[in-house]
Formats: structure tokens, C-alpha cells, sequence
């Protein structure tokens, strides 16, 4: 019971919070100031993201294969390869890694 | 979509680790109507700790607290009345915001949109799979999966931080033309505000994940877009410079 409890919450909350800014202030032009900040929430996020992905495990910073291979992958995105071959050779370097390790 | 092979290989894990402990049906229920590692794994983890009803749900609706400021980005490039907004707002997740992002704070709503399906499919198949017990394949992580949300993720970053570097030619025609459109926009000055706030919410991020619970850390991060409030700096111009001399 509880658990249906939790997940019906936690539905219904992550739907909120998704269309509230839709709902409120979809379709409309905001001022320069709110156009500005809203320009610069996506770099923030995608930056917050890819931390999250590349150093964290729950709470704890870990520096570990994983940082390796986003390296490799980002190495090879600043000299143009493609997405998803800079992807494959990320998760080469990973797997490699933590098969040696 | 490249992204099909990571986000069925966390629904995975997740399958894995919830099933055990929430029970088959409500671990694929909660993937099917929660959509949200963040806050699903967020909320587990508190209940495998010991944790109650309560604080498992307060964990996991924390970490989606990001889903209100990332709602409020993507709201401008929305068209249609409310209902139409509400049902493309549902499907915002991480992976079809940075698949939607066009620079510049324009949102491609029908990219994300259509991503969203996929990723939905997906997650929740892959908890499918992970509470149907998926030992013959192993834990998810040893493949290097896992680092294929953020090299993707960088990928659709770098554009924004370094656009006359990265841009590949596709790109570039199409931000040429916004460019146009806009008129004035960072055509003739380097805009620097990008990797600043980049950089600042990575280290926001680094300094919150041991202190903040999961989530907490990226909404703070979202923060750092506050620095457009100011006007961005005029370029020096060169009428400007020859009334100095």
C-alpha cells in the first residue's frame, strides 16, 4: 500500500513540475532579462548533467574509469568526430579500463 | 537514436535493484508512470537504507525539482494552447531537453517531442528486462555504458560553448540563418556568458552532490543562468574606441 503510495506521488509530482512552465508561461515572449537567464539554463543544466554522470556515485566524487572514457569521448569531439563514434570510443575506454582493473 | 542502448541499460539496473526490494509489478509501475531515474533511483536509495514512505518520496520529487526550471526554458519555444502544453511538457525528461536544445535558449519542441517516446520505451523495457532478472547479462555498468549519457550530453554541449569551433556544416548553415534572423546576436562578439556558466554550475555540481541530496545539486547548478540578468557586455566599438583616443 505504501509503495503504490510513493509511486502515485511521485508521479503526479514529477508531472507537475514538468508542465508548470509550459502551462504558466508557454507560448509567450518573456522579458530580455528572463530571455537571457532562460538562454543560459540549458549550458547549466547539460554542464550539471554531465558532472553528475561523469564524477558522481550517489553522493560520493569518484574520479574513475568513467572520467576516462567521457575524456577520450571529449577529446574526440573537439576534433570533430562524430557523436556517436565519440560515444563508441568512450565506452571502449571504459570498458577496457574497468576489464583491466 | 543513440541514446536507446544507455537509458534501457539504467532502466536495467533499476529493474534490478527495485524489483527485489519494491516487488515486480510496483518496480515496472513506478519506471511507467514516474519516467525519472533520477528521482526513481533517488527514492529507492532511501528506502534501502531504511528510510520511510515519506522521506523516499521527498527524495525523489527533490530531484526533480530541475524539471521547474528546465519547464520554464523550453516554455517560450512552445506553441499551442494549454492542453497542447501540458501534453508536450509531460514529456520532458533529461535526455529530450538536451535533445531539443538549439542554442541560444530555443527549444526544438517537436525534437523533444519525438524523442521522448523512444526514451520512454526504452526505460520502461528495460526495467522489464531488469526485474525479469538479467544476470545472464551482468550488471549494465561493466559494458561502459553508463558514459555514453555524458559524452552524448557533451556533444550537444560543446556547440553552445565553442560555436565557431565545433560546428559541424549542417550546423552551421542552420545558425547562420538564425543568425540573420536575429539580427543582432553573437555574430561579431565572442559571447563568453556560455562556458562561464558552464564551468560555474560544474562546480556548483561537484561541491553539492556529498552535501545535497540527489537532484539537489543540478537544480542549484540551473542557478548559475542567473548571471543573464545583467546586460551582456557591450562590445567595444570602433567608433567608441576612436572617441577614447
Amino acid at each position: 500500500m505504501r509503495t503504490w503510495l510513493l509511486i502515485a506521488v511521485l508521479a503526479v509530482g514529477s508531472v507537475l513540475m514538468k508542465t508548470l512552465g509550459p502551462v504558466l508561461a508557454g507560448g509567450r515572449q518573456p522579458p530580455p532579462p528572463l530571455t537571457r537567464i532562460i538562454a543560459l539554463v540549458a549550458p547549466a543544466v547539460i554542464s550539471a548533467l554531465i558532472v553528475t554522470g561523469t564524477f558522481t556515485q550517489g553522493q560520493q566524487l569518484i574520479i574513475d574509469a568513467r572520467a576516462a572514457g567521457v575524456g577520450a569521448g571529449a577529446v574526440a569531439l573537439w576534433f570533430r568526430v562524430p557523436a556517436v563514434l565519440a560515444m563508441l570510443i568512450a565506452a571502449v575506454v571504459c570498458a577496457l579500463l574497468r576489464f583491466a582493473a | 537514436m543513440p541514446l536507446a542502448l544507455p537509458i534501457a541499460a539504467v532502466g536495467m539496473s533499476f529493474g534490478l535493484l527495485a524489483g527485489p526490494l519494491l516487488g515486480a509489478m510496483p518496480s515496472i509501475l513506478m519506471s511507467a508512470v514516474v519516467w525519472s531515474g533520477t528521482a526513481q533511483f533517488a527514492a529507492l536509495s532511501i528506502l534501502t537504507s531504511g528510510g520511510g514512505t515519506a522521506l523516499a518520496a521527498s527524495a525523489g520529487l527533490l530531484a526533480n525539482t530541475r524539471f521547474l526550471p528546465m519547464g520554464f526554458a523550453i516554455a517560450p519555444s512552445m506553441t499551442g494552447g494549454p492542453l497542447r502544453r501540458l501534453l508536450r511538457g509531460a514529456l520532458l525528461a533529461d535526455a529530450s531537453f538536451v535533445i531539443g536544445h538549439r542554442g541560444g535558449g530555443r527549444f526544438d519542441i517537436s525534437a523533444l517531442a519525438w524523442a521522448a517516446p523512444m526514451q520512454y520505451v526504452t526505460w520502461v523495457g528495460g526495467t522489464v528486462v531488469g526485474v525479469a532478472g538479467a544476470t545472464a547479462i551482468g550488471d549494465p555498468a561493466r559494458w561502459g555504458l553508463d558514459v555514453l549519457f555524458p559524452v552524448f550530453y557533451l556533444s550537444l554541449l560543446l556547440p553552445d560553448l565553442f560555436p565557431e569551433h565545433i560546428q559541424a556544416a549542417r550546423h552551421r548553415a542552420r545558425r547562420q540563418g538564425d543568425r540573420a534572423n536575429r539580427g543582432r546576436g553573437h555574430a561579431s562578439s565572442r559571447n563568453l556568458r556560455p562556458i562561464i556558466v558552464a564551468v560555474l554550475a560544474a562546480v556548483i555540481t561537484l561541491v553539492l552532490t556529498p552535501i545535497a541530496p540527489p537532484g539537489v545539486p543540478v537544480l542549484v547548478a540551473a542557478a548559475a543562468a542567473l548571471i543573464g540578468i545583467r546586460p551582456p557586455p557591450q562590445p567595444v566599438t570602433r567608433a567608441g574606441a576612436g572617441d577614447d583616443a
